[in-house]
This record gives C-alpha cells, sequence and structure tokens, in this order.
C-alpha cells in the first residue's frame, strides 16, 4: 500500500539549484510589487479623478485583477499578447501578469487606506495654512501609507506564491520552474516538490516577520 | 478687525444665515450662542474661508475673505480655527502636531518651529507631553494641543467652534480655562459655545443666533440680564 522508498539525497543535491530559482522567484515577486505599486497609485488616482474615461480604465483594470485567475491574466500576457504579434518571454509575461493583478489588488487596498482617513484631517490642515498638496503630503499620506501597509506586505507574499504559475508559460529559471525540471528528470515528485515547498514557506514567512517588524519601528502610534 | 456685512449662506435649500452684520475689533471676545441649526458654526467656518458665501461680504483687516485674489493660506494663518472635533494629527507626536505648520506654512527650520511649539504647548500646560502621541491624551488634552497648534501660527483673530462639546464634561474645564487665559491676554477671540457661565465671564458681547439671524447682541450682562428677543428668553429658561 505504501512503499514508496524517500530519496532525499536526490532532491538535496539539487538545493543550490532550488536556491539560484527562488532567488529568481524573490527577484520577480520584487519587480512585479514594485511596477504593481506606481500603477496601483496611478489607478487610484484615476479613480479619484473624476474624469469618467480615466475612472472607466482604472475600475475595468481592477475588476479584471480581482475577478478572474491570475493564471489566466498570465496566459494572456505570453499567448494572448502573442496573438496580436506581441511576444513576451516567459519571464517578462510573468511579471507583467502578476504586475497586473498587484496592481488591480492594491489600488483597492489603497482606495479603501485613503477612505478611512477623515475628510475634517484636511480640513484641519487646511485650516492651518496648508495648500491641499501639503495637507495630503504632511496629513493624509503617512496615515494612508500606514493603513495601506500590512495590506500590502501580503500581496508581496502572493506574488512570490503566484510566481510559481510561471510554469504554465514554459519558465524554467524560477524555483517552481527548476523544481519542476528536476522533477521531470528524476521522478522525485515528492521530494522535490515538499522541499521547495519548504523554501516557499520561509520566504513568505521571511517576509511577513520582516513586514512587521519593519511596521513597528515606522509607525509608533 | 473682522467686519461681517449682509452674509447669506445657503446649503442646498436650507438658507443657514440670512444677512448676518457683525464687527469684531481687535482685542474684543464675542461669544455666539443659539441652538443647533442656528447657523453659528458655518458663520465660523465662513470667516476662515473654508466655507464659500452666497452674498455678502467678510473683511478680515480690509482684506475681503471670499474675493478671488485672496491668499486664503495667508489668511488663515492669520486666522485661527479650532473646531469640536479637535482633528489630532495621530502619526505626529504633540510637539510634531504643533511644528507641521510652522514649518510648511511659515517655512521655519526645525528648531525654530520647534522652540515656538515647545512654548505655545508650555502655555496650554502640555509642556510635559512634547513626545506622546495624541492617541495617549485625553481629549481635553487634544484639544488643547489643537489650540497650542493654531496659537503657533501667531494667529491674530481665534475662532473657537464649540470646543468643548465633544468632550466629557470633568475636561471641559481645563480647556475653558486655556480660552480664558487667552481672553485676558487680549486675544481677539469669536467663540460658538453652549457654556453660558463661560460666555457671561469672558466676553465683551454676546451675540445670539437663531435660525440663521443673529437675533440679539449685547454685553453680557445685558444680554442674559435682561434679553430682548423673545426666542432668546426661551433659549435661556431652556439652559438655565
Amino acid at each position: 500500500m505504501f512503499n514508496y522508498t524517500f530519496h532525499w539525497n536526490q532532491a538535496l543535491k539539487a538545493l543550490p539549484q532550488m536556491l539560484d530559482g527562488a532567488l529568481v522567484t524573490l527577484q520577480i515577486a520584487l519587480l512585479s510589487m514594485l511596477i504593481g505599486v506606481i500603477c496601483a497609485l496611478a489607478l487610484t488616482g484615476f479613480r479619484l479623478s473624476g474624469n469618467r474615461v480615466l475612472n472607466g480604465f482604472a475600475t475595468t483594470w481592477v475588476e479584471i485583477a480581482r475577478n478572474t485567475p491570475a493564471l489566466f491574466q498570465i496566459y494572456m500576457a505570453h499567448f494572448g499578447l502573442g496573438n496580436f504579434g506581441i511576444h513576451l518571454s516567459p519571464y517578462t509575461a510573468l511579471l507583467v501578469g502578476i504586475a497586473f493583478n498587484n496592481a488591480g489588488y492594491l489600488a483597492e487596498n489603497f482606495r479603501g487606506a485613503l477612505k478611512a482617513i477623515p475628510d475634517t484631517q484636511t480640513r484641519a490642515g487646511r485650516s492651518l495654512g496648508m495648500t491641499a498638496v501639503q495637507a495630503f503630503r504632511y496629513i493624509v499620506l503617512p496615515q494612508m501609507l500606514r493603513i495601506a501597509f500590512l495590506p500590502t506586505t501580503n500581496q508581496m507574499v502572493w506574488a512570490i506564491l503566484m510566481t510559481s504559475l510561471g510554469v504554465t508559460v514554459g519558465m524554467n529559471t524560477d524555483l517552481a520552474g527548476v523544481t519542476q525540471e528536476l522533477n521531470a528528470r528524476s521522478f522525485r515528485t515528492f521530494e522535490f516538490f515538499a522541499l521547495a515547498a519548504v523554501i516557499y514557506y520561509i520566504i513568505a514567512k521571511a517576509v511577513t516577520l520582516a513586514a512587521r517588524a519593519l511596521a513597528s519601528r515606522m509607525f509608533r502610534y | 478687525m473682522i467686519e461681517i456685512e449682509n452674509v447669506r449662506k445657503s446649503f442646498g435649500t436650507l438658507e443657514v444665515l440670512k444677512g448676518i452684520d457683525l464687527t469684531v475689533q481687535k482685542g474684543e471676545v464675542v461669544t455666539v450662542i443659539g441652538g443647533s441649526g442656528s447657523g453659528k458654526s458655518t458663520l465660523l467656518t465662513c470667516i476662515n474661508g473654508l466655507e464659500p458665501i452666497d452674498s455678502g461680504r467678510i473683511k478680515v483687516d480690509g482684506t475681503e475673505v471670499h474675493a478671488k485674489s485672496t491668499d486664503l493660506n495667508k489668511l488663515r494663518s492669520k486666522v485661527g480655527i479650532v473646531f469640536q472635533q479637535w482633528n489630532a494629527f495621530p502619526h505626529l507626536t504633540v510637539v510634531e502636531n504643533v511644528m507641521l505648520a510652522p514649518r510648511k506654512v511659515l517655512g521655519l527650520s526645525k528648531q525654530a518651529a520647534e522652540e515656538i511649539a515647545v512654548k505655545q504647548l508650555t502655555h496650554v500646560g502640555l509642556g510635559e507631553k512634547l513626545g506622546v502621541y495624541p492617541n495617549r491624551m485625553s481629549g481635553g488634552q487634544q484639544q488643547r494641543m489643537a489650540i497650542a497648534r493654531a496659537l503657533a501660527m501667531s494667529p491674530e483673530y481665534m475662532l473657537f467652534d464649540e470646543v468643548t462639546s465633544a468632550l466629557d464634561p470633568q475636561l471641559v474645564g481645563e480647556v475653558l480655562d486655556t480660552l480664558r487665559m487667552l481672553a485676558s491676554e487680549g486675544m481677539t477671540m469669536i467663540c460658538v459655545t453652549h457654556e453660558m457661565k463661560f460666555a457671561r465671564e469672558v466676553s465683551d458681547r454676546v451675540a445670539f443666533f437663531h435660525k440663521g439671524v443673529m437675533a440679539e447682541i449685547a454685553p453680557p450682562e445685558a444680554l442674559f440680564g435682561a434679553p430682548k428677543d423673545p426666542e432668546l428668553q426661551k433659549f435661556l429658561a431652556a439652559t438655565h
């Protein structure tokens, strides 16, 4: 019934290769967050702009990003755009797909954070003679960052885990890609994937813990 | 001098100010009393330029508040306002709350702003709370901080909009004491308040607002001692 013999040695021998893959994973996740945050800020601005076209564009983005599978979003970036003659490498397609997804979720976070800050805060700033921009920059924005910080780090964890979807578009240098190839050569599926899972877990947990430590240092009120 | 001439203001179909005339001299303390919705708070936010007016004129030292050419940010550093809700900036310490506007609006150095902030906070009795975050303080302390924050801009006029209304009863006294102190130092003040005893003590004149009209204005002895307006008589009977 259960006569599988574990061969951990093979998996452990491949550990350096897998750790190299983990670095690629981390790199894609970080880049996708960087792009995601910038896009999300723009989308938040668009949605508050009162301009119907910009608002419509941003809302469509957010709706698609949040209500369709991330896998489809990555597929679209690779195969979908390919149909129109835009050929993105697996790496770029994965990055674009995840960044698109990040931006949608983050834009919603940012909007929620902004709404959580009462108008009276701006009013208090204006009544002291600040311009609207100053009131936003020095009073609203710092409070908004605090509210949005932990949800943003959650998205970072999601981004790390989403990179594993890259195998579906032929990505073979990230942790999931490397593991998949090792598996294909050895059929030691359980060992390789268990080890990969442990590495994903450690990275994700480290991000969460680091974010918490950072938050308690940055936000002391 | 603050000159208010025939000011009218509506929110939608509701006219909240129906032609207000009031002149407040330098050094004068005017308190405004009246029921909720009588327009008293709206008038204050109009003087500060936070609310537009529909017609009439408000002038502060000859500058027309609602004229397009007026630099409202400059005007606001001259006319301080403190609200019922003190609106402490939660992400800044007490001293940083007070330093922010002097630094960003007046362009003072950190050191100069801190000096002013410490002085004003000590003045309102918060000299021990400089590095504390607002959420660690009582409502009364936060409200005094808000007063120090407005004073740090060296305003020539101060507007107080029901600054004790949101406070627990036992905290009202400390804030009123701060206002009394300012009045005794010669600050020009317009205070919207529900504290009749306070109004009687500190005011040079008391104005009674009713349904958007300034129904009566007189020195406190006259207004409280021999009210003429029938609505004021009813109001005083109900509040005593």
